[in-house]
């Protein structure tokens, strides 16, 4: 594949992400960041949200899991603040998923914050998968001597 | 905007810019350019961006995830930082005590974030006293602006300066009015308020305030000075001019002498402010309705939440309470634990927070910890002394507290580290002259107040024993620990003097700080930064973990199955430690586990990331693993090294600090170090 191609190719499937609302204008936000001093910025930050998810899913899960009782507030604080990161690199469903959580988290109901844990794996795995697809074909851009087109952007 | 050689004026005296003050020569004077700010989150990913949105808006920036490291870096660098941004969720540290602390102690406008949006939580930052609240997700519009607050507080300053009357005291009702958008309109209220009174006092007050005057120190020496002057005249009737006069100190101009005033009116107020919160006290000077104010300052954060926990039994408080007042607490003995006082000081401040009018409650003996976050082992015996000589003071408390404001900060800080705290009524009351308490008495209380190290710190001075204090209380760091227990005593053997400027553990202080600061480096390396955002986490391969003091050992991966996460290929470009070359790697060999690839990935897994990985054109990175466990135990080590040496390195700071503490910008002239008395 040619790199105009490429490039439309990011085009398009930046846009169908922002659509289908996967991302939202946060992380075009994110893509302006990113210029010739800070290449990467957008990749690393990213990542760094994967990371820091993983990990609080990690300990959600863990805290739901408590057979003596759960502790609703730190749930609610791990629910917050994925909320806060996620919204922070524009991974929208994710953030709603954890709106939808927390409120549960309020109602101290154990079951249907399973389920919202549930569903904010979900979500997350689906962006995840989204992002590395998009970061792969970036990458696949610029070793073919490509520039990302963030202007061309519908949004 | 002709603030702008003014922000950087105050820089005049480069050996005393901030460490961290790269001279921005580019950006010295385009102004808002180079603005030197502070963000503080736990969030590393909202750090992150955080950092480069305000590198795109031209700004100084340094990262600190924690609030601790915030704290110390900024006592470190009382001047190096002109905002500072936190999140109001941290783990170490509540948002809003960070808030608290930074306003009492260094001034600094406060910018809060969150992803709450609640009423509540941005009343809450309103209350507390900070410039705005920005709601997560951040833009860097909204960060564009920041240096408004900047710009607003000096003004502010200026405009008391004309002003005989305190321009804050009552005027500053709860600001809940101010507006419909919470999030970026915080401001405006009170912000409109101030305009008003600038406007009445005329434009000149910008020019002079452009004007570059060398900063003036105010050392303890000055500040005994000022607080006697302050004392003479009563707190009502001090004004600037009629201060300058009494204290004739050459060199000193009126300007000088407001800025330092109108703190120590901002100290009071908040002291009285907290003292409001402590409804439970049964102090008959508190005045109950006082309490509704809000307890801005942290003081009265810290008292009632301490309080609450039922750390201070109420005599402790009132004789905190008594202990700031410069009553006669003194005949208590002045070796009164140090937890005494700081609880007396930190006491002292809530209530006079509010004005004078509400002295009372500061006598009022509230059972509150008034140590700001800290839990305060105060000993009931030795509150009961300070409860009595409360009682009596009444209003002169007040007066005498106000006086101390300019200390207060000190103090509470102090209170908040320890208990213990020693006399702090004293060092307020040292301020006061007209006590004829031994709290007044520099030396007396010196003694006692320094003593709280067990150190003769008495003989240093007349001068505030608060500055004596301070060193002790190394409340900041202490703050994990919260209310819930507080620092032993014992850790800090501090020796202070007024006036010390150095104080050898900061760099105790500076090291946890440079490891959250290290980051904001810049992206040089790309891959440095990542792999120093996570320094915590241990990486299969260590890289370039340079700044990392712990070496944290490094599993493999971390989440095992806890994650449904269907079999991706984890891409991650640029990856610093797979690509050692740089570029491309094997991929096959990436592929083949070193990375846990993902949380659980399970060998059938492993495979597809191998062909995966074979089908990629160029490197594949692969992410790196979390340690799961690491950064707890990091943080348990920074919290046990944070013991001892913090205290005693805070406490430092603070001594140093309370002199230079608001000499933050602008119109503070000179460094004069010790304007002999």
């Amino acid at each position: 594949m040619e790199v105009g191609q490429m490039r439309r190719q990011w085009v398009d499937y930046t846009n169908s992400l922002i659509t289908e609302g996967f991302l939202d204008g946060q992380f075009l936000q994110l893509l302006q960041l990113q210029d010739e001093n800070n290449p990467d910025f957008v990749v690393e930050v990213v990542s760094l949200f994967f990371e820091d998810s993983e990990r609080l899913l990690k300990d959600l899960t863990f805290a739901l899991d408590q057979q003596q009782g759960v502790d609703f507030k730190k749930v609610d604080a791990h629910v917050h603040q994925l909320k806060g990161s996620s919204s922070s690199i524009g991974a929208q469903r994710v953030k709603n998923a954890c709106i939808n959580f927390r409120n549960f988290c309020e109602e101290q109901n154990i079951d249907a914050c399973l389920g919202c844990l549930q569903q904010v794996k979900q979500e997350y795995c689906h962006v995840k998968n989204k992002l590395e697809t998009l970061f792969r074909l970036e990458q696949q851009i610029v070793t073919a001597g490509g520039s990302i087109p963030m202007t061309e952007l519908s949004f | 905007m002709n603030l702008s050689n003014n922000s950087k004026g105050s820089m005049s005296t480069p050996s005393s810019s901030s460490l961290l003050k790269t001279t921005g020569d580019a950006v010295t004077d385009q102004f808002p350019a180079g603005l030197r700010v502070l963000v503080v989150d736990d969030d590393p990913t909202c750090l992150m961006i955080l950092e480069r949105m305000l590198r795109a808006c031209l700004y100084e920036v340094t990262k600190c995830k924690r609030a601790e490291n915030a704290l110390s870096l900024l006592r470190e660098n009382k001047n190096g930082f002109d905002i500072v941004l936190s999140d109001v969720h941290m783990p170490d540290m509540d948002g809003f005590k960070l808030l608290e602390h930074i306003g009492l102690e260094m001034d600094l406008p406060v910018i809060m974030m969150s992803a709450d949006d609640g009423k509540s939580v941005v009343m809450k930052g309103v209350t507390h006293g900070a410039c705005d609240y920005l709601i997560k997700p951040v833009r860097i519009e909204a960060l564009k602006n920041i240096w408004q607050h900047v710009v607003r507080k000096r003004k502010s300053g200026w405009k008391d300066l004309e002003q005989s009357g305190s321009v804050e005291e009552g005027d500053r009702p709860p600001k809940g009015s101010d507006d419909g958008d919470y999030s970026s309109s915080l401001n405006e209220g009170k912000a409109s308020k101030k305009r008003r009174d600038e406007e009445e006092d005329g434009e000149e007050r910008d020019d002079s305030s452009t004007l570059k005057k060398p900063r003036v120190v105010w050392s303890v020496e000055l500040h005994q000075q000022f607080m006697a002057a302050v004392n003479q005249l009563g707190i009502d009737k001090a004004v600037p001019k009629k201060i300058l006069e009494l204290m004739n100190v050459p060199g000193l101009t009126r300007e000088n002498v407001a800025s330092h005033l109108q703190k120590y009116r901002l100290y009071l107020r908040r002291l009285s402010g907290v003292s409001q919160q402590q409804t439970n006290l049964n102090n008959p000077f508190l005045n109950p309705q006082e309490a509704t104010f809000g307890t801005t300052s942290f003081n009265g954060i810290d008292l009632q939440t301490l309080s609450a926990a039922g750390q201070l039994p109420a005599q402790s408080l009132a004789k905190l309470q008594a202990v700031g007042l410069d009553r006669p607490t003194a005949k208590t003995g002045i070796p009164l634990p140090l937890s005494e006082h700081k609880n007396l000081f930190s006491f002292e401040n809530p209530r006079l927070r509010f004005g004078e009018g509400q002295l009372q409650h500061l006598s009022s003996s509230k059972p509150m910890n008034l140590l700001h976050g800290i839990p305060t082992n105060v000993e009931p015996k030795q509150l009961a002394n300070l409860h009595h000589s409360n009682q009596s003071l009444g209003n002169l408390n007040v007066r005498v507290n106000a006086s101390a404001v300019q200390n207060s900060p000190l103090l509470m800080q102090m209170a908040q580290t320890q208990p213990r705290g020693q006399m702090l009524g004293e060092n307020a009351g040292s301020h006061v002259t007209r006590f004829p308490s031994s709290l007044v008495q520099p030396a007396g209380p010196n003694g006692i107040s320094n003593g709280v190290m067990g150190n003769g710190i008495a003989g240093t001075s007349n001068i505030t024993p608060v500055y004596n204090h301070l060193p002790q209380s190394t409340s900041l760091l202490n703050f994990p620990m919260n209310q819930t227990n507080e620092i032993p005593v014992s850790s800090f053997p501090l020796r202070s003097t007024p006036g010390i400027t150095n104080i050898p553990t900061k760099g105790m202080f500076y090291e946890e700080g440079t490891s959250d600061i290290k980051v904001s480096g810049g992206y040089v390396p790309s891959y440095d930064i990542f792999n120093e955002l996570h320094h915590q986490k241990s990486h299969d391969w260590d890289l370039t973990n340079t700044g990392m003091a712990y070496d944290v050992s490094q599993h493999a991966n971390l989440l095992q199955g806890n994650i449904d996460v269907s079999p991706s290929v984890l891409v991650h470009q640029g990856f610093p430690s797979i690509q050692q070359s740089g570029q491309h790697r094997d991929t096959s060999s990436i592929g083949k586990g070193m990375f846990s690839t993902d949380e659980g990935m399970h060998q059938g897994n492993l495979q597809n990331v191998g062909q995966h990985v074979n089908n990629l054109d160029n490197s594949v990175t692969v992410k790196v693993e979390r340690i799961p466990d690491p950064s707890s135990q990091i943080n348990n080590i920074f919290s046990e090294q944070y013991g001892q040496e913090d205290l005693m390195s805070a406490l430092l700071k603070q001594q140093e600090g309370i002199g230079a503490a608001e000499n933050e910008f602008d119109f503070d002239g000179y460094s004069l170090d010790n304007i002999p008395v």
